[in-house]
């Protein structure tokens, strides 16, 4: 009874941590994008299914938009699928086939922009915002560092009625007690 | 003065990201600028229905005169939508309408014109959806006018109203037909 007990324990902690990692591999499985391509679509040579697999999650479906034609499910993206392993078969390469359907459907149909005059502001404009944000924050500490300019020296007015209000030399007849009275608060 | 302008610019760059909101939103994404605007028409080969006269078989039948050329399907509800303008079209007699059904039997195709009338002239189908994408075609119905040589001069995407006909369509077909 006393040796069975923690065995038991052991076997129920082992027990349940498989069944953790079950679940956790199934949630895994879960997260990672699993393909919408079926079986009866494949090509029997795996090299060549690997390359269609691979032309083929950098197209997009034109009718879901953010969804390349591997991962959806429409209709359309099926018959873009099996259009690019009849592409593969016939003998074109990656890129013909990319370009087959570029000339069909425009850049849009790639998921990744090409790089070309067109889409320059695409590719340089993040990292132009990211340079005008630094030029700023560099020019503000810069002013930060050298000290502000400080508030503009007081006009004769304003200075007249400033000595007015803190009763500087020529004090109000109120003044003097108060400041007497806050003297003897304090000490 | 210029300090307290930069106050002013968390206001000037909320105003800026509205701006493309608003067209943004207004915008259907499903409407991309075609790559075959202006290109020769696509060859083709394709089975006309079987019993109806007279198929669109291949790129040859759409030459040498302006025409519509209307993609359909007997699944596609915008089409029925698009039907009877379709028919006022061809009634009107200014410009052929000829039709690709595709994804679709030709058995359903043709209880579909059975059911709803017939607007179009040639006809071709293609179960493959293979011609749809060498149209570049997203959906249905999509409409393309074509010229006397054979050249994509406009693609409609979504159906055709009276309003699209009498505003964009006509007059195109009208300058077509005159050059």
């Amino acid at each position: 009874m006393t040796h069975s007990a923690p065995r038991h324990r052991i076997a129920r902690a082992s027990r349940l941590a498989r069944a953790a990692g079950i679940l956790l591999a199934a949630l895994l499985a879960a997260g990672a994008p699993a393909g919408a391509v079926e079986p009866n679509e494949m090509l029997d040579d795996p090299a060549l299914e690997a390359r269609a697999r691979e032309v083929s999650k950098g197209l997009r479906c034109v009718v879901c938009q953010n969804e390349s034609i591997d991962e959806s499910n429409a209709e359309m993206a099926r018959d873009m699928r099996v259009l690019v392993r009849d592409r593969i078969l016939a003998g074109d390469s990656n890129a013909e086939v990319e370009q087959y359907l570029v000339d069909r459907y425009g850049d849009y149909v790639l998921l990744k922009p090409p790089f070309k005059p067109t889409t320059y502001v695409l590719w340089f404009g993040p990292a132009l915002i990211l340079l005008g944000g630094a030029v700023a924050a560099v020019a503000y500490y810069r002013r930060k560092a050298t000290g502000p300019a400080g508030p503009a020296p007081l006009s004769p007015d304003e200075e007249a009625r400033l000595h007015a209000l803190i009763g500087d030399d020529e004090a109000g007849p109120g003044a003097g007690t108060r400041t007497g009275r806050d003297q003897g608060g304090s000490a | 003065m210029t300090r307290k302008l930069v106050y002013f610019l968390p206001l000037l760059v909320v105003a800026v990201l509205l701006g493309f909101f608003i067209v943004g939103l207004q915008r259907d994404p499903r409407e991309l600028p075609s790559v075959l605007l202006d290109q020769p028409v696509p060859e083709f080969a394709l089975p006309g229905l079987p019993g109806r006269e007279p198929p669109l078989t291949e790129k040859a039948d759409l030459q040498g005169e302006v025409v519509l050329l209307n993609f359909f399907g007997s699944w596609c509800a915008a089409c029925l939508q698009e039907h009877p303008v379709l028919q006022r079209i061809q009634d009107e007699g200014l410009v052929p309408v000829h039709g690709i059904a595709f994804k679709d039997q030709p058995d359903d195709t043709l209880r579909w014109l059975k059911r709803h009338g017939d607007p179009y002239d040639r006809i071709g189908y293609d179960t493959t959806n293979r011609i749809a994408i060498e149209f570049g075609i997203t959906g249905a119905p999509e409409t393309f006018v074509i010229d006397k040589a054979g050249v994509i001069r406009h693609k409609q995407i979504g159906p055709i109203t009276d309003r699209i006909w009498a505003e964009t369509l006509r007059p195109l077909i009208e300058d077509l037909n005159e050059g």
